[in-house]
């Protein structure tokens, strides 16, 4: 039973994370035609077009993936042809792993038992998420590489200095949040913001820890290299950077990487600042509002709450990160760097004391 | 077991790919897979925090500049020279005790083990954050100094030379 389970709980997670990154592809090719003030995506519809309305789904949801997957695979002549095949798995399959760590509800109450509601409960999970995002780097380097051409090597040199760099950052921000709720299991830190301060406020990790929810977007949308981060992609400079000589399903494989690198960092987000699956004042029993009104819900409910919770603030993320890919332009690589290092990482540092001062010296500040 | 066997054979595998590969970035990738199997091996060794530190720091952060590096030099793949007959015969002998030292240390037990249960609370984040800040802190601490020393020294010569 426990099997079947962790089974279940698993195929959960992956339908999330696949359904997602098609989604999100609609909302960027409709999102950016509404932000460009362009139609965007209206060439497939259902029923030949009998429909008074179309709202691209088609396209992005069906022939956009199969499309993609019936185009001649092109594999360029002195390319090392293994690593051009190895790069796209190892650039997706660490990213995808990432979200078997990541909590999408508390519990789950089915005859008897209790589920966890997170796919891979391990120990130590925001470590996780740091080893699996250290090592998504692997698909922009050897992508670059393999494919033997000057773009691409550009850009996959361009995205391994960057996503170095920044690496830090985010680790900074995350270490903060971890010393506020002094737990290293992201489950726990989504359960601790059940908890309310003052009796009234939810004791989300964006009250605490505003800097750090900064840091981490910021550091985040680079390690997923979407403009203004885009260097290692950077079209109208390097074709398509790392990926430049890729086509068909492979080229769609690392598109589908950007946007599971996407919900990632929303899912971060949400999980270390905004209450993960949390809905304000609502407990495993039903909601305790704050002025003393109870409202009791059967488990199930609370449980489908919670889920739809979660889901609705990684969608508000992902499209925050949306915004902001198709509002602001290319960075220049200096100004990259000098961001990373002479910017984001003292502020991070910074931010990383005065949360260890406040944690000894104000016992009862953070709510473990 | 199993899991053992298949992951020692597979780190054994990236190894020999980090050594005899003739090309430097196969080399790399090489040594990220033995890095990857040492962190599950340390899994299996229910030491799950070393494993994940492991593959931070090693894979996920030093291999990358090392490939970063080799990328940006563009080496040549490496030729195979024929060693001199003395030299290969030294290097074969050499290699074979250090083998025999490994495989002799290998079959000493470690002190305090197979001793029954692990203790409490073993490769928690608290016991290897104690052992380290407490036990063994002046060691840690003159380590990180070695580390800046060789940070600043690398500086200093990136300097000189501009």
């Amino acid at each position: 039973m426990e099997v079947f389970f962790s089974l279940a709980k698993v195929v959960v997670a992956f339908v999330i994370i696949l359904q997602l990154t098609l989604i999100l592809l609609w909302v960027e090719r409709k999102g950016s035609a509404l932000i460009q003030d362009r139609v965007g995506a209206n060439r497939a519809n259902l029923f030949g077009g009998l429909l008074p309305f179309n709202l691209g789904i088609v396209n992005t949801w069906m022939a956009d993936p199969l499309k993609l997957f019936h185009k001649e695979d092109i594999v360029p002549a002195d390319a090392d042809r293994f690593l051009h095949w190895l790069a796209p798995f190892v650039g997706i399959v660490p990213l995808f792993l990432t979200f078997a760590v990541i909590p999408f509800g508390d519990v789950l109450k089915v005859g008897g038992f209790t589920i966890d509601l997170v796919a891979a409960p391990i120990p130590a999970s925001v470590l996780f998420v740091l080893a699996m995002a250290s090592l998504a780097v692997y698909g922009v380097v050897i992508g670059g590489w393999a494919s033997n051409s000057r773009w691409a090597f550009l850009g996959g040199v361009r995205g391994t200095a960057q996503m170095i760099s920044y690496e830090l950052a985010l680790g900074l921000a995350i270490v903060s949040v971890v010393l506020t709720y002094g737990s290293l299991d992201l489950q726990a830190i989504a359960r601790a913001q059940g908890a309310l301060m003052w009796g009234v406020v939810p004791a989300w990790g964006v009250f605490y820890q505003p800097v750090a929810l900064v840091l981490l977007f910021i550091a985040g949308m680079a390690e997923s290299k979407r403009a203004p981060f885009d260097l290692p992609e950077a079209e109208s400079e390097l074709v398509a950077g790392f990926f430049t000589e890729y086509s068909g399903s492979k080229q769609s494989v690392f598109m589908m990487a950007d946007f599971v690198e996407v919900a990632i960092v929303a899912a971060l987000v949400t999980t270390l600042f905004f209450g993960g699956w949390q809905v304000p004042w609502l407990g495993r029993e039903g909601f305790h509002f704050p002025g003393g009104l109870d409202i009791a819900l059967p488990s199930l409910v609370v449980t489908l709450l919670q889920i739809g919770s979660f889901l609705l603030k990684l969608f508000i993320f992902c499209w925050v990160q949306i915004l902001v890919r198709w509002s602001l332009p290319r960075m220049r690589y200096d100004h990259l760097m000098a961001f990373g290092w002479k910017r984001l990482l003292p502020i991070g540092l910074v931010n990383l004391v005065v949360t260890a001062v406040f944690v000894l010296a104000f016992e009862g500040w953070t709510v473990r | 077991m199993i899991a053992f066997w298949v992951v020692a054979l597979l780190a054994i595998a990236g190894a020999l790919v980090v050594v005899l590969h003739r090309n430097p970035v196969y080399s790399a990738l090489g040594l990220v897979l033995t890095l990857f199997q040492v962190a599950v091996i340390f899994a299996l060794l229910e030491a799950p925090l070393l494993a994940l530190l492991q593959v931070i720091v090693y894979a996920g952060a030093i291999v990358v500049l090392f490939l970063f590096v080799i990328m940006l030099l563009a080496l040549e793949p490496e030729k195979r020279l024929a060693a001199p007959f003395p030299v290969a015969v030294a290097g074969l002998v050499l290699a074979g005790l250090l083998g025999f030292a490994l495989a002799a240390a290998s079959t000493v037990p470690l002190a305090g083990a197979g001793q029954g249960a692990l203790p409490a609370g073993f490769g928690s984040p608290e016991s290897l954050a104690a052992s380290l800040f407490g036990a063994h802190l002046l060691p840690f601490e003159l380590t990180s100094v070695l580390l800046l020393v060789a940070v600043v020294g690398a500086v200093v010569l990136a300097r000189r030379r501009s």
